[in-house]
């Protein structure tokens, strides 16, 4: 469960974002809204520790995250914890899928989980090209593949920045079902940031900003 | 997966960057351990044909080419000197001990030396089998000798005159071996030792031979009597060498022999001295080069690597926010560096010894010396840390970026 309270950042003193609160259960998912330079990105980052806020309160599971600060001790406790989808699927290009998906256990300091990487992959459709470069694999095949990756540690928390941009519909269908399906099966919170209408139906709780 | 795995999965990534990084530094090291190689080889081959050789006598000309057909039997002699003046040498008391050489034959290109058994006992040869020689026209071969000839004991062979295969053969008097032996690294190797006698008789026989003919091809012969020779005081030798009983003749009998004789005396150490700093510019000038080479080498890796950080900036960030430390991908970007240095340093290694291989054949051909010592050299210890140094220097400059990354805006953008 994360929930957010007045959270406050300013990249410099005339360019301020103050974000409505937020709460988001376990087990439940979070679409939050918002056009072009609403600060969908930085409040993602907040949620993600990438950037610190201001002010404000940030609490995980009840516990509060100004520990789990962007430094780099907290880092590990961090990537453990939040699970993170990015805008466009990005990888360690010289690494294969299955690396690129155990790579989360081993940067995060977790015993690498082969055959839980296997079962995500085949669960997300992509088992097949486990053994393929990531930049070999369409679009979709990508942001399934960063999908497996941010579930690879069972975090708490699991965080997509425009997951579906550049998909198109039954591609963005296919990976916003398998968000919702996966992050419910090992009990994290979902939140997604987006100004893609086409997953509004699929997100019967919102947030706009 | 390990870092390792992820450095050495980023080196294949970029094949053809890491193969001219790998190619550079495969080049200069090759280089400079073949230089080393061959300056050990060398010296150990010089040094080990000098020890206890103070001097040579030889009729005048250049001391260098006295020195190196003397001792190493590589160049031609300066020409011959009387038997007479040799002995009265003998009697020096700073003279301990003196070894006459008499060449000028061969036989399929190995060199006939007339001399005395003390020559076999200076360079510690030991007989593989046989006996020595002990008379006129019996010789003892040296191990390289009787491999590439495949002469056996009791076979006979004919001479052929001067130092190459090319000479007009003595063909009606003929050489028959009473031993081989064993090969100890030395000159000896490549000699077909005999009597000093068997040279007088093989040329006496000749110019009786071509005095009956009314006409002589040996200058140094020219306008004697062809019977004079058997007069002990008119025989001649080639050179000779000499070791002192103290350093004190060192310091008089050169200049003694040179001003009052009509030999030459020349100093094995000042000669090859002499030799190795002449050798030593281009030696000086093919180090500094590699060194050169080595350190566009690691301009190379620098260049790849800051090349491949900027598009790598994302999956940098990418790292750090999975939960990498900075000083972790700072070490993953290092051990891409060293990785590199390391098959450099291999590869270049081999390269050296191929270089060797190819080297002394071709010496072994021109020369009949063999070079092939493959073994590390100390010297080559301090290459890899240099290596290593170029390696971790030339990745750790771009890497350091890695610490100036900003995640949130990295991130961000794209």
């Amino acid at each position: 469960m994360i929930v957010c309270k007045n959270l406050t950042f300013s990249y410099s003193p005339t360019k301020k974002f103050s974000f409505p609160d937020i709460q988001c259960n376990d087990r439940e998912a979070l679409l939050i809204l918002g056009q072009s330079g609403t600060g969908k990105t930085t409040l993602l980052h907040l949620l993600g520790l990438l950037l610190t806020p201001e002010s404000g309160e940030l609490l995980l599971n009840g516990q509060s995250l100004r520990s789990l600060s962007a430094t780099e001790a907290a880092g590990v406790r961090r990537a453990r914890q939040i699970g993170i989808i990015y805008q466009r699927a990005h990888f360690v290009r010289s690494l294969s899928v299955l690396d690129n998906i155990l790579l989360a256990n081993f940067l995060a300091d977790q015993k690498q989980d082969k055959a839980r990487a296997i079962l995500l992959a085949e669960q997300l459709g992509i088992g097949e090209h486990l053994a393929k470069k990531p930049h070999q694999l369409s679009q979709g095949e990508q942001q399934r593949v960063s999908i497996a990756r941010a579930l690879m540690n069972n975090p708490a928390l699991i965080l997509a920045d425009e997951p579906t941009a550049s998909l198109d519909d039954v591609n963005c269908q296919k990976v916003v079902e398998l968000l919702k399906q996966q992050s419910l099966s090992i009990g994290a919170s979902l939140v997604v940031v987006t100004h893609d209408r086409r997953l509004t139906d699929a997100f019967p709780k919102q947030v706009r900003l | 997966m390990n870092l390792l795995h992820i450095s050495w999965a980023n080196i294949k990534e970029k094949k053809l960057n890491s193969f001219l990084s790998g190619l550079l530094l495969t080049f200069g090291i090759g280089m400079i351990s073949l230089l080393l190689l061959l300056d050990r080889q060398l010296d150990a081959q010089f040094k080990r044909n000098i020890k206890g050789i103070d001097m040579v006598v030889g009729a005048k000309g250049s001391p260098l080419q006295l020195i190196l057909s003397s001792i190493y039997q590589i160049d031609a002699p300066t020409g011959n000197i009387p038997l007479a003046e040799v002995n009265k040498l003998k009697m020096n008391p700073m003279v301990k001990t003196i070894i006459p050489l008499s060449m000028g034959d061969n036989h399929k290109g190995f060199r006939i030396v007339g001399t005395t058994a003390q020559y076999v006992t200076h360079f510690e040869a030991k007989l593989a089998q046989g006996a020595l020689f002990s008379t006129t026209l019996e010789t003892t071969l040296g191990s390289k000798v009787a491999e590439a000839t495949g002469l056996k004991i009791g076979d006979t062979f004919a001479s052929a005159h001067g130092l190459d295969e090319a000479g007009e053969a003595h063909a009606d008097v003929l050489y028959k071996v009473t031993g081989i032996f064993e090969a100890n690294g030395s000159v000896i190797d490549q000699l077909i030792l005999t009597d000093l006698s068997s040279v007088w008789a093989m040329h006496e026989h000749e110019e009786s031979h071509e005095a009956s003919e009314a006409e002589s091809h040996e200058p140094h012969t020219e306008g004697e009597e062809p019977h004079a020779h058997e007069a002990e005081d008119e025989k001649e030798v080639t050179s000779a060498l000499i070791k002192f009983r103290s350093p004190m003749g060192l310091v008089a009998l050169p200049r003694q022999i040179n001003a009052n004789t009509s030999m030459q005396a020349a100093l094995p150490s000042i000669e090859i001295n002499r030799l190795f700093s002449l050798l030593g510019v281009g030696i000086d000038t093919l180090r500094a080069l590699a060194l050169v080479i080595i350190l566009i080498a690691g301009v190379s890796v620098f260049v790849s690597l800051y090349n491949s950080l900027k598009e790598r900036k994302y999956e940098m960030a990418l790292m750090l926010s999975m939960g990498a430390t900075r000083t972790r991908l700072f070490g993953m970007l290092l051990l891409e560096g060293l990785m590199l240095a390391l098959l450099g340093y291999a590869a270049g290694l081999m390269l050296s010894r191929v270089g060797l291989w190819l080297f002394s054949r071709a010496a072994e051909q021109d020369f009949h010396y063999s070079l092939a010592d493959f073994g590390l050299l100390s010297g080559e210890l301090y290459l890899l840390a240099a290596a290593l140094l170029v390696g971790v220097m030339a990745a750790a400059l771009p890497s350091l970026g890695v610490y100036r990354l900003n995640l949130s805006r990295t991130l961000a953008e794209d």
